[in-house]
């Protein structure tokens, strides 16, 4: 597995835990009452578990398996920027919804998850390619 | 394939067809008067979606997948994945059934019902991270 790959899945397994984490507080809280505040966690939940865990793990995985150029990636700042990029505005979109007065970040968030999954596609565009195709 | 991926990817695969089950009532229910359960199924729906299909398919195919542990442990703690599964498992199936009474129901066991599925879902995801972290790995 590409050292980038490692970071890409890493990270998702630790979003994976805390997105757990917090939905199990949630769902405890719904069956046994600890307090009301605790539903504010909800949009850091889904933020986490969909674009921390499944949209990072895939994108790590393709990184990974798809077709490379004899031996080399293409343009791995493209994904590194990507994995910085995705990571920053996984935690400002989460923790701007969860303080709701942070509207701001929150755009500031989905921005950065844009600008990632962009980099990305222009990174794993060529790589989509026949076998033999050097691109 | 290993035997325990057969077993996470045929759960998976269960859940899923589950899941568009539970979006035809929900659909139904817009358009005809169905008993109120239904309306409860709701978060179940999703759940089933994204804990039951995607998680364990997940899960099943990085056990399989993902670089070898050791020689004599290529995939780590069998032990653990069979734990992951039973909690993930026992916690959804949980969550299906006493999530939707919580609203009908105001007895104490189904709140208990609820926040042990949590407990279980929580372990679920702990253990499969605990045995996979090793693996994800330069080669």
């Amino acid at each position: 597995m590409p050292r980038l790959s490692c970071w890409f899945v890493r990270s998702a397994l630790i979003h994976l835990t805390l997105g757990f984490t917090l939905g199990s507080l949630l769902l405890w809280n719904k069956g046994l009452p600890i307090h009301p505040l605790l539903w504010r966690l909800l949009p850091a939940h889904l933020e986490f578990l969909l674009i921390g865990w499944t949209v990072q793990l895939a994108l790590g995985v393709a990184f990974w398996i798809l077709p490379r150029f004899r031996t080399v990636r293409g343009h791995e700042r493209l994904a590194w920027l990507s994995f910085v990029l995705l990571n920053i505005g996984v935690w400002l979109a989460g923790l701007g919804q969860v303080f709701a007065a942070a509207n701001f970040v929150t755009l500031l968030g989905r921005g950065c998850e844009a600008w990632a999954l962009l980099a990305f596609v222009m990174h794993i565009w060529p790589r989509i390619k026949a076998p033999g195709v050097l691109g | 394939m290993p035997p325990l991926t057969r077993l996470f990817i045929k759960t998976a695969l269960a859940y899923f067809m589950t899941a568009l089950l539970v979006g035809l009532a929900l659909a139904a229910n817009v358009l005809f008067t169905l008993p109120p359960v239904v309306a409860a199924l709701n978060p179940i729906y999703f759940h089933l979606f994204m804990v039951g299909w995607v998680t364990e398919l997940i899960i099943g195919v990085a056990y399989w997948m993902f670089p070898k542990f050791t020689r004599a442990q290529p995939r780590g703690s069998e032990r653990l994945v069979r734990i992951t599964y039973i909690c993930l498992n026992i916690g959804l199936v949980l969550r299906l059934i006493a999530e939707p009474m919580l609203s009908f129901q105001t007895a104490r066991l189904w709140g208990w019902l609820v926040a042990l599925s949590a407990l279980l879902q929580w372990l679920a995801g702990l253990t499969f991270v605990v045995n996979i972290w090793p693996r994800v790995k330069e080669r």
